[in-house]
This record gives structure tokens, sequence and C-alpha cells, in this order.
């Protein structure tokens, strides 16, 4: 297993640690802001464990992924809104 | 494409923290194939989260140890979604469908935080207390961050603990349970020698931050993310700056499973008979869906579903005392942290004529979350806005 992975994020590369949820990569380079609400307003990880929904992100074209959840993988391809 | 794959199995036990592994070793005790399910990416629940390659207790590691000796399956990143049929379960994982068939279950699902709303409260970086700990475990740096713990119960204590330990910038613990309350507990804990050192260390590590009771959030605010907190004690308000609010309001416990299995629930927790057994035949449950009471009784009782579901009666009551103490304990916890005016919150999200407009606000936010999940839910693959 190699030690960095190398995944995109907003179409911008970027490298974590093997074993780096796909939250903590988005909250490490600066996005904050994972999602909007239906009226438009920033919103941020809440419980951190998969049960609130307000990290979801699309992934490899896949929406409402979990990023808390996940785990950052070679070539993966996450999107914010 | 959709894969799915099929598991027979003698005992499937959901959930991987300490109920679930206590359940499933004991239950591979008596040679039954186990099969052990989680939807987290590793196993060690909440509290152990992040721990699997590297315990930080011993507790942990000899956990660990003994589930990786023992005769069990183990499968993580998959959450179950239906019953499809008597005795078989659908779940799935970012990339597969899997289907579980088993004669007896043992239900492990744990609790997550109780959040309540407050203006300001859906503000990026107003996170639950357990919440920013996982994010801190997973790997955020919080070293140098201002952190306002806030809410109520045990787990405040040990999130300021740790993320002082992790360099953060504690400013303060805000506490709604009454100074009664709270010494209260303090004096029982005479009586759990243990549980009494726990808050010794934890007293310690935390010496120099302020623990404010009868001390709770009324509103966040800032642009983008939170920059800032009010906090209500008594007749005064205190704004406090800062980078993150970790607040979370003790637990509730996840019956989702349990109910979607149809069984019974006993003023919100999943009623089970003196072998943890449910309503449901074959199904048991143990840890926090039972009655919320921590790490300690969520080992004894996973023991005890794992040895019942196996048929080993005798094992199961041996530890039927140990048990009884726990849950002791567990009573005077929960009993000590309950939450003001229990039933309606209106002390704790401080609703009163003149902060009509922000109740309503956060209200409508409130629904906005609802309507966004239950879109998502109805909606299935589909974009839910």
């Amino acid at each position: 297993m190699s030690e960095i992975v190398s995944l995109k994020i907003n179409g911008m590369p970027i490298t974590v640690p093997s074993g780096t949820t796909v939250l903590v990569a988005l909250l490490m380079n600066g996005i904050v802001g994972i999602r909007r609400s239906v009226t438009g307003e920033r919103r941020g990880p809440l419980c951190g464990i998969g049960v609130c929904f307000e990290c979801r992100v699309t992934i490899n074209d896949q929406p409402h992924c979990r990023s808390c959840q996940i785990l950052c993988q070679n070539g993966m391809d996450v999107r914010t809104e | 494409m959709i894969r799915v794959r099929s598991f027979d199995t003698d005992v499937l036990v959901v959930g991987g923290g300490p109920a679930g592994l206590a359940a499933a070793y004991s239950a591979a005790q008596g040679g039954r194939r186990v099969l052990l399910v989680d939807e987290n990416p590793t196993l060690g629940g909440q509290i152990w989260r992040g721990e699997w390659m590297a315990p930080r207790s011993l507790e942990a590691a000899s956990w660990f140890d003994r589930v990786r000796r023992a005769r069990v399956s183990l499968l993580t990143g998959v959450r179950i979604v239906a019953e499809v049929a008597e005795k078989t379960l659908l779940g799935e994982s970012q990339d597969a469908t899997y289907e579980f068939r088993y004669k007896t279950m043992i239900l492990a699902t744990g609790a997550r935080e109780r959040f309540l709303p407050f203006p300001g409260w859906t503000l990026p970086n107003v996170m639950g207390a357990g919440g920013l700990q996982a994010l801190v475990k997973m790997g955020l740096p919080i070293r140098g961050k201002r952190v306002v713990v806030a809410g109520t119960g045990p787990l405040l204590l040990a999130v300021a603990a740790y993320l002082h330990a992790q360099g953060a910038k504690v400013l303060t613990i805000a506490e709604q349970a009454s100074r009664s309350q709270v010494l209260s507990l303090a004096r029982t804990l005479l009586r759990f020698p243990s549980k009494a050192w726990q808050a010794v260390l934890l007293r310690g590590q935390l010496w120099r931050i302020p623990y404010d009771l009868e001390c709770w959030p009324i509103s966040a605010y800032g642009e983008g993310s939170v920059q800032g907190v009010l906090l209500r004690q008594g007749s005064r308000t205190r704004e406090i700056p800062c980078d993150y609010v970790a607040c979370g309001f003790h637990l509730v416990p996840n019956v989702e499973l349990a109910l979607l299995l149809g069984c019974e629930l006993r003023d919100g927790y999943v009623r089970v008979n003196e072998f943890q057994e449910t309503s449901r035949a074959d199904v048991f449950c143990a840890g926090e869906p039972v009655g919320l009471g921590g790490v300690d009784l969520a080992l004894v009782e996973g023991q005890i579903a794992g040895y019942a579901a196996t048929g080993r009666l005798d094992a199961a009551r041996a530890l039927f005392g140990r048990r009884a103490h726990w849950r002791r304990f567990a009573s005077r916890l929960n009993r000590a942290f309950a939450l003001r005016q229990q039933g309606d919150y209106r002390e704790l999200v401080h609703i009163g004529p003149d902060r009509a407009g922000e109740v309503l606000q956060w209200a409508q936010t409130f629904v906005d979350r609802v309507d966004a999940f239950l879109r998502l839910q109805l909606d299935g693959g589909n974009d839910a806005r």
C-alpha cells in the first residue's frame, strides 16, 4: 500500500497520506463549506461520523457521497458545491 | 454496474464499536461463524475511532487483538439498508451491494450526538463535540486553533482534553447542567473507583481550562465560517471569538436498524430481556441502543449478547453482576446531564419574543435540512436539489 494518495478536488491535484478521509482532505485544503443548502447557504460537516449528511460531495460523478466515511483513493475526482 | 456479494453466517453483528467487538468475539468462542459489519472505514466505533491500526489504550488493544485472533470475518464500509427477506439483509458500500443471510443477529449500532439548533448552528466549523474530535482523529490539524466546547455530558470533558493534547486552544467548556447535578455526580464517583480516577486524570489535563456550569450557546456568528459564539450563563451573555464551536448535548441511540427489523422500543431505547434479546426472536442488541452507558457497559452487554446468541447462557449469566454495576453508573450519569426543561428545550435554545426573527430563521434552516434529507431518501441517486 502506498503512503501517499493523489486525487483531485474541484480539478485541483492534491496529495494526502493514505487512510485520510475525503472530508479531512477537503478541510486540510481550506474547503470548509462542503455543500450548499436549498437556499444557497454554505454548509460544513456537523457530526463527523456519517449521520448528518452535511458533508456530501460528488465523487467520480456519483453525487451524495458522505465524504467523512470515504477514504481517499488514487485518481479520485471530488467535487464540492 | 452493480455487483451483489452474498454472505451466509451463523451470527451477524452489525456495528464494530466496543459492544459489537465484544459480541463478535464472545459469539465466536462457541465455534459459530461470525460476520461483523460496520459502515465506517475502520472498526472501533466512535470511542476507538481511528485506533484499529494504532490503539491508544490497553483496553482497545486487547479487544482488537481478541477479535483478530477469533474466527470473525470483518467487513467495513458497508451499511445495512433493507431487510429483503426473513433473516436476509441488504447492505451497500460505495461501489457494491451485499446480501447477508444469518441465523442470529446482534445489533450494536451505537449512538450519535444530540444536536440542538441555535441561530448560526449551520455555519461551517460549528460542529458536534464528538464530531470535531472524530475529524481531528482522522487527521484534521487543530494546533493553535481556538475552540469553544459546549453542550452537555461527559463527552465534553473528554473532547476538550483530547483537543488540548493535540495543541488546540480550548477557550472554555460550557456545560448546561447545574452545579448541584454535577456535584452530586462527583460524589457518586467515589463508588466507581476507575471512573473517579478517570475524572481526576481529566481534571489534571484540563487544569487551566474553565468549566462553566449552567452555561450554553445562544448563537454563533461569522462570514463563510464561524468566527465567534455567544454564551449565556445566568443573566450574563458573553461573546467569545473562536475558530470552532464543538457543541453536542449528550447522545441519542441509533435505533433505526432495530426499528427497521420491527424490534420494540421502550422510552426510545431498544427493549431487551436479561440476555440482551429484543422482542424479535434471534435478534439481540447491546450497547447504547438499549440505554446510554459508555464503553464499560457496552463491553459487558456485548459479551452477554454474544454468549446468549450462541446458546451459552451460563457464560452470559456470569456477567449479569458487572452489567448491573455499570448500569447503576450510567443512570447516575444520565441523570446528571439531563437537559434543562427536557421535552421542549425552550431554555436551551433561548426562544423569547425578542428573538422571534432569529428563531424563525434557524427553524427555516432546520426545515431545509430535514427537507434536503427527505428528498435525498426519496430521490435516491438523483440530485436532491
